[in-house]
C-alpha cells in the first residue's frame, strides 16, 4: 500500500477563487492510501516545495499528488522535488485543477466538486505507480553517411569538423552524386564542378572521414547510439590503395564501346574507367559486365600497362562490419523514366532529351565538350523547346508520373534557357509551363532575367505532342493565356523530368525501420519542428531523400542533419524516457501485432524457452521492447490482444483506476 | 436525482501533446465548458484501449470523447491513424448493438485549438445531456 | 455428402505416421453419437482405424490445435477444409506455429450439417445417422420409420453462406480445388443495420442475455489463441468469469470481437459451439463488413503475411464521425 501525500495549491487566487482548496484537501485525505493532505498558496515556490520535502520525510510518503496547474507546466518541477526528498520522481502525479478546472468553471461548488474528482483520479493512479528508472545506453562515436552526393559530403564534412569520425558509403565508384553531373548552378551561374570538387577533395583529405565508394549498405541492426552496419564493398578489380589514378589502363583498354553512365549514355567509356577527371577516390574500376578478361579471360591489357600493379582480376566483394552511433540517409534522387511518356517521343528521337542530359550536353567535360549540338546529327539547334512538369504535379497520370512538384525544374529550366540565349543568341527558346514557381532567394529575379533580358519565350500551357518529322520535331502545344493552339518546328526538345527518390531508398528504409511516404521519400520526425530527423531515433535525413530540393536547401539540410548527429555523438550516454512499453513474456503470443504498429521499430522478437507447469519446456516467440528506441506512444498496448504489452507510467490498470475514480 | 438536475458524466481522453495542451489553452483563455467533463491524460490517443471506453460506460459515464492530434500531426507520427481505425470500428459496433451513437466521439484538437476544445466539449455535453442517462452500457450493480 | 472417403484419409494418415517419427495427425473422431464429432489427435494407426471419421458433422476447425501440437510433436499432419486453411494462414501470419513442422492436406468440403437442424426435422432421440447419396438417413430410438433428409436442408448457416471452396494453404490437395464464392453472408448484418437502434438493442440484449460465460466461443476460436486471455488475467482489470451483470457480457463480446477484428477469418466456430445458440458470428461479420467498406476488401488468412487492417492505416482513412454519414440512417 502506498503512503500518499496530497498537496493542494491555491495558485494565489487562480485556483482558490473557484475551488475550495481546504475542502479538496479534506476530501482527498479520505481516499485510500492518502496519509497526509494539505494546501498552500504556491506549491511550486521554494517554500511550497520544501513543504513537500518535509512531509515526505515526516510521513514516510511513497507517493505524491499535487493538485495544481497543468502537468505540462510543473510536472518536471515536482518530480525534481520528489527526487530531492528521496522519492522516485515518477511517484508524482498532478491533478490539473487550474487550466482544466478553476479557469474554466465559474461557481465554487462545481469547481470544488470537480477538483475533488480529479484529485481522486490522481490518487487512484499514484496508488498503482511504480518507481521508474530511465535506461542508459552508451554511444558509439562514429557516424555513417549513406550517399556521397552534395548532401552526404556536406553532412560528413560538418560532422568531421566537430571532431567526430564519419564514414561515407557511396554506391558509385566516386562521390559527387548528381551535382557532379551539373554544368552551372542557379541562381548565380557558377559552375557546379568549381564549387563541388574542392569539397570532394576536402572529404578525401579529412583524416576523420573514410570513403567507402562502390559500396552498399547490406544490413543494419541495433538502435540509436549503437548501430551495427554491414557494408558490401563491391569488387572493383583494382586495388584502391595502390592505384594512382594515372589513367594509363583506361587509355589502353580495347573495350571502348560501353555507354558512359556519367554522360547518361550520350558517349562511350572503356570497360575499365574513371567516371570523371576529378573523381574521388581517383581510382579505376573495371566493369565486370563488359571487361573481356573478367568475362572470358581473354585480354589482360590493363594489368600489363599498370606500372603500380594495382589490377586484381581475382578480387571479390568483401563485407565490412562497423559500429555507428548515428546514421544519416543522403540517398538523393533520380529523374523519373521517360519511357512511358510517348507523347513527347522520347523513345523515338534522340533529339528529345531530359534536362539532366542537357546539363551534360552543355558541360565542357561532356560528350560535346560543351558545344550545344543535337545528339542525332551534331548540328547546332536553332529552335529549342523546354517542357516543364513532365511527370510532376501529375495527379491524373499516377501510373507514370508523380503527384508532387519536383521543385527544382522551374529554376534549372530558366537557367538552361538563359544559358542558351547567352551563348547562342541566334537560338529561339520556348518554355512551356503550368506555373512558374520561384520562391527562393534571388530566384524570381533570375527567372525574370531569362524573360526580360534574354528574351526566352515563356508560354503558359502544356505540350500535347511531339512528333519527329524529317530532321525537325513538330511540337503541338496550347497557349492557355491566348487560348490558342501552337505549332513549333523544334530542333531540340528538353523535358524537365520529375524527380523521384533513388531506388535504393526503399530497401534501406526497411533496414533502418525508418518510415517513408507513399512516394518513397523518407518521413521526417515532425514536418515542421524536426525536419532533418527520421522518426526512428538515431536516423537523420539529408537532402533530396526527404523531398525534392535544390542545392542551397540540400546543403542547409545537410548541415542541420550534421548538427543533430553531433548533438547525439557528443553524449557519452543516452538517457531514455522511462515511460515506455514493456511486454509480459508469459502472456505474449509473439503474434507481431505490436511490431506492426510501432512507429519506431522498437519491438523485436526472440525465441525463448519457458518452463511449463508439468516441468517440460516450451520454446515460444515473444516480443521485446528496446528501451532506447521506444518513445512511449502506447500504440502497441492496444494492438496486443492478450494485454501482454503495457506502458509504464500509463499502465492499463492505472488508466482504468482513473476511469473508475472519475465514474464512481 | 431529479431529471431537471440531470448532469451527464463525460470522460475525455486527451493526448498529451495536442489535445491536453489544447484543453490547457482553453483554460488559459478562460473558455468555459461544463464541469461534467473530466479529462484523463494519455501519451497518445492510440494508448486508449476500447476497454477503457467500455469501462467508463460500465461504471456510469454517459459519454466518452477521445481527443488527439490532427491526422498527420501525431507526435508519434502515426498513433492517431491507428486510433482513427480502431474508433471507427468500435463506434460502428456500439451503434450496431443499439447504443446511441452520440455517446461516443473522436475529435482532433491541436495544441492551438483551445477554442475548439471548449466548443467541442460544450456541444458534446449538450448532446449527451439530451440523450439522458446512459442505461444501455451501464453495470446495473453500480447504479445508485 | 462428403466426396472424399474416410478410408483415403486414413490411408494418408497411416502412411504419414509410419514415415515420420514423433508425429501426429489432427483429424476428427466419433463421439457418443453419430453427430457429436470432435477434433482428435491421433498418434497411432490403431486409433486411426478405430476412431477416425470424415463426414458431414466434421465441422470443427482443427487449425488451432497446431499451436500446441507442433510444440509436442516433430511433425503434424493436419486435414484442412477450405475454410480451415484461412485460419491456418492467419495463425502462420501471427507466427503461432512453425510451418516446417506441419504437413497440411487440403480436403474438399461439400458443406457441413448442423445437428440442430437435423433434430428439428427428425426429432430428438437420434440413434443412428447414415450418409446416403440422397441424404442423411436418421434412425431414432422409438422405432419410427427412418427419415431421409436432404443435405441441403440441414446445412450449417456458415456453409449456406460459404465464402470459399478454395484452399489457400496446403502441402497436398486431395481432389479438385474450388474457388472463392460470392456469398450472402452479410445479409443478416444488413438486416440488423436497417433496424432502429431500439430494435437492435432489444435484439442484442435478448441474445447476449443468454450468455453463460462458458467461454466456449473463445476457446474454439483460432484467432482467440492468446497464451492468456485478458479476461483471465487479474492484472487486466476486466477479469470476470461469472455472468455478473448485463454489461459484463456486452463488454466480453464486444472486446472479444474487437480483439479478433481484422484477424477473424469468419470460420463460424463461435456460433457453432455456443451452447446458448447466440449468433456470435454476427458480431464478427459486422467488423468484417465495416472493414471491407471502410478500408477495402480484406479477407483475413487469404494471404499469408498480409497486414491486418487494424495494424495498418492510410492517411485518407474515413473519420469516425463520417461512418454514420454514408447514406444509411
Amino acid at each position: 500500500m502506498q503512503r500518499i501525500g496530497v498537496f493542494v495549491c491555491w495558485c494565489g487566487s487562480n485556483i482558490a477563487a473557484t475551488v475550495d482548496v481546504k475542502a479538496v484537501s479534506e476530501a482527498l485525505l479520505k481516499e485510500p492510501g492518502v496519509v497526509f493532505s494539505t494546501d498552500y498558496q504556491y506549491m511550486c515556490s521554494q517554500a511550497g516545495q520544501n513543504m513537500i520535502i518535509e512531509a515526505v520525510k515526516e510521513h514516510n510518503l511513497t507517493g505524491i499528488v499535487v493538485c495544481s496547474c497543468s502537468p505540462r507546466m510543473h510536472e518536471a518541477t515536482f518530480r525534481k522535488t520528489a527526487k530531492s526528498a528521496g522519492l522516485n520522481p515518477y511517484m508524482v502525479e498532478i491533478a490539473n485543477i487550474r487550466e482544466q478546472c478553476s479557469w474554466v468553471h465559474k461557481d465554487i461548488q462545481t469547481g470544488t466538486e470537480k477538483a475533488i474528482i480529479l484529485g481522486k483520479a490522481a490518487v487512484a493512479k499514484v496508488n498503482l505507480n511504480a518507481p521508474l528508472t530511465p535506461g542508459e545506453t552508451p554511444v558509439t562515436k562514429r557516424a555513417l553517411v549513406i550517399g556521397g552526393g552534395i548532401a552526404g559530403i556536406q553532412t560528413a564534412l560538418d560532422i568531421a569538423e566537430a571532431g567526430f569520425k564519419v564514414d561515407i558509403v557511396e554506391k558509385q565508384p566516386t562521390i559527387g552524386g548528381k551535382m557532379a553531373q551539373l554544368d552551372k548552378t542557379f541562381p548565380t551561374l557558377d559552375c557546379a564542378a568549381c564549387i563541388l570538387t574542392p569539397k570532394m577533395v576536402d572529404v578525401a583529405q579529412n583524416d576523420k572521414i573514410r570513403i567507402f565508394s562502390y559500396s552498399e549498405v547490406e544490413g543494419v541492426s541495433g538502435f540509436v547510439g549503437n548501430y551495427d552496419v554491414k557494408i558490401r564493398r563491391k569488387a572493383r578489380y583494382v586495388k584502391e590503395d595502390i592505384c594512382t589514378g594515372c589513367g594509363a589502363c583506361v587509355d589502353k583498354c580495347p573495350m571502348k564501346k560501353v555507354p558512359n553512365e556519367f554522360n547518361l549514355g550520350m558517349d562511350n567509356r572503356h570497360a575499365i574507367y574513371i567516371p570523371f577527371a576529378q573523381a574521388v577516390p581517383k581510382v579505376a574500376t573495371i566493369d565486370p559486365n563488359t571487361c573481356n578478361m573478367l568475362k572470358n579471360g581473354k585480354c589482360g591489357v590493363c594489368a600489363k600497362v599498370c606500372t603500380a600493379g594495382a589490377i586484381d582480376y581475382k578480387q571479390k566483394d568483401t563485407i565490412i562490419e562497423e559500429k555507428y552511433g548515428a546514421i544519416v540517409v543522403a540517398t538523393g534522387f533520380n529523374p523519373i523514366s521517360m519511357e512511358k511518356f510517348d507523347e513527347f517521343a522520347y523513345n523515338q528521337s534522340k533529339d528529345v532529351i531530359t534536362s539532366l542530359e542537357f546539363e551534360r550536353l552543355t558541360n565542357a567535360a561532356g560528350p560535346t565538350q560543351g558545344k550545344l549540338l543535337r545528339p542525332s546529327d551534331n548540328v547546332h539547334p536553332h529552335t529549342i523547346v523546354f517542357v516543364q512538369c513532365v511527370g510532376s504535379r501529375c495527379s491524373a497520370c499516377a501510373e507514370k508520373g508523380k503527384e508532387y512538384c519536383s521543385k527544382i525544374c522551374c529554376m534549372y529550366t530558366a537557367k538552361h534557357a538563359m544559358l542558351v540565349r547567352d551563348k547562342y543568341p541566334d537560338t529561339e527558346v520556348y518554355v512551356f509551363y503550368i506555373d512558374v514557381r520561384t520562391p527562393g532567394k534571388a530566384f524570381d529575379e533570375f527567372q525574370r532575367r531569362a524573360v526580360e533580358e534574354y528574351g526566352v519565350k515563356y508560354i503558359k500551357g502544356m505540350v500535347g505532342k511531339v512528333s519527329p518529322e524529317g530532321n525537325k520535331l513538330k511540337v503541338q502545344a496550347s497557349d492557355l493565356l491566348n487560348n490558342k493552339q501552337i505549332h513549333i518546328d523544334a530542333d531540340l526538345v528538353v523535358l524537365a523530368a520529375a524527380i523521384e527518390p533513388d531506388k535504393s531508398a526503399r530497401p534501406l528504409a526497411t533496414m533502418l525501420t525508418a518510415s517513408m511516404d507513399t512516394n518513397d521519400f523518407f518521413t521526417e520526425a515532425h514536418p515542421k519542428l524536426r525536419p532533418v530527423e527520421s522518426p526512428t531515433a538515431g536516423v537523420f535525413l539529408s537532402g533530396a531523400c526527404q523531398g525534392p530540393k535544390d542545392i542551397p536547401e540540400t546543403v542547409s539540410q545537410a548541415s542541420a542533419a550534421a548538427v543533430k548527429v553531433v548533438g547525439l555523438l557528443a553524449k557519452n550516454k543516452l538517457t531514455g524516457n522511462p515511460c515506455i512499453a514493456s511486454s509480459n513474456e508469459l502472456m505474449c503470443n509473439g503474434c507481431s501485432s505490436c511490431e506492426r504498429v510501432c512507429p519506431y521499430g522498437a519491438i523485436t522478437y526472440v525465441d525463448k524457452e519457458f518452463r511449463m507447469p508439468d516441468r517440460t519446456t516450451k520454446v515460444r516467440r515473444v516480443a521485446q521492447v528496446n528501451a532506447a528506441v521506444c518513445q512511449g506512444c502506447g500504440a502497441c498496448t492496444v494492438a496486443c490482444p492478450s494485454g501482454a504489452m503495457d506502458l509504464r507510467g500509463f499502465t492499463s490498470a492505472q488508466i482504468m483506476a482513473e476511469v473508475d475514480a472519475i465514474c464512481k | 436525482m431529479q431529471m431537471n438536475e440531470y448532469k451527464p458524466l463525460i470522460v475525455a481522453f486527451c493526448c498529451n501533446w495536442c489535445s491536453y495542451a489544447g484543453a490547457d489553452l482553453a483554460g488559459n483563455n478562460r473558455l468555459n465548458y461544463p464541469a461534467d467533463v473530466k479529462i484523463i491524460r494519455v501519451p497518445c490517443s492510440c494508448r486508449v484501449n476500447p476497454m477503457f471506453i467500455l469501462r467508463a460506460f460500465q461504471r456510469g459515464a454517459d459519454g466518452v470523447i477521445l481527443c488527439g492530434c490532427h491526422p498527420g500531426d501525431c507526435h508519434y507520427t502515426s498513433g492517431n491513424y491507428y486510433t482513427r481505425r480502431r474508433m471507427a470500428l468500435l463506434f460502428s459496433m456500439l451503434d450496431y448493438l443499439g447504443i446511441e451513437r452520440e455517446r461516443t466521439r473522436v475529435e482532433w484538437v491541436s495544441a492551438a485549438e483551445g477554442a475548439k476544445f471548449a466548443a467541442t466539449m460544450n456541444e458534446f455535453v449538450e448532446k449527451v445531456a439530451s440523450l439522458g442517462k446512459n442505461k444501455r452500457l451501464e453495470d446495473l450493480r453500480c447504479s445508485k | 455428402m462428403q466426396q472424399i472417403t474416410r478410408d483415403l484419409l486414413i490411408e494418408k494418415a497411416s502412411a504419414f505416421l509410419e514415415k515420420e517419427n514423433n508425429s501426429c495427425v489432427i483429424g476428427w473422431r466419433k463421439g457418443e453419437f453419430d453427430y457429436d464429432i470432435t477434433p482428435y489427435v491421433f498418434d497411432n494407426k490403431e486409433d486411426l482405424e478405430k476412431y477416425f471419421v470424415w463426414n458431414d458433422f466434421c465441422g470443427a476447425n482443427v487449425s488451432k490445435y497446431l499451436i500446441n501440437k507442433t510444440q509436442k510433436y516433430d511433425k503434424t499432419l493436419v486435414f484442412l477444409k477450405p475454410c480451415d486453411t484461412y485460419s491456418f494462414n492467419q495463425l502462420l501470419t501471427e507466427h503461432r506455429f512453425s510451418r516446417d513442422k506441419v504437413y497440411a492436406i487440403g480436403i474438399p468440403c461439400e458443406g457441413m450439417a448442423n445437428v440442430n437442424k437435423v433434430k428439428a426435422i427428425a426429432g430428438e432421440g437420434i440413434e443412428k445417422i447414415e450418409f446416403l447419396p440422397e441424404g442423411l438417413k436418421v434412425t431414432n430410438l422409438y422405432g419410427d420409420e427412418p427419415a431421409v433428409i436432404a443435405y441441403t436442408d440441414v446445412l450449417a448457416e456458415r456453409c449456406l453462406n460459404c465464402k470459399s471452396k478454395a484452399h489457400v494453404a496446403y502441402d497436398e490437395l486431395i481432389g479438385e480445388d474450388g474457388s472463392v464464392i460470392s456469398s450472402n453472408r452479410f445479409d443478416e448484418v444488413e438486416r440488423l443495420e436497417k433496424m432502429t437502434p431500439d430494435e437492435r438493442f432489444a435484439f442484442w440484449q435478448k441474445e447476449l442475455s443468454k450468455c453463460i460465460r462458458c467461454n466456449a466461443c473463445r476457446d474454439v476460436c483460432p484467432a482467440c489463441s492468446c497464451e492468456k486471455c485478458v479476461f483471465d488475467n487479474p492484472a487486466s482489470g476486466v477479469e470476470n468469469k461469472a455472468p455478473a451483470s448485463s454489461m459484463e457480457e456486452k463488454m466480453f463480446h464486444i472486446i472479444r470481437a474487437f480483439h479478433v477484428a481484422g484477424r477473424c477469418t469468419d470460420c463460424g466456430e463461435c456460433s457453432r459451439v455456443c451452447p446458448q445458440g447466440i449468433p456470435l458470428h454476427l458480431l464478427n461479420r459486422k467488423f468484417i463488413k465495416d472493414i471491407n467498406e471502410f478500408y477495402g476488401e480484406y479477407q483475413a488468412g487469404a494471404v499469408e503475411g498480409s497486414r491486418a487492417p487494424l495494424v495498418d492505416y492510410t492517411e485518407g482513412d474515413i473519420e469516425p464521425y463520417e461512418i454514420f454519414d454514408r447514406g444509411d440512417k
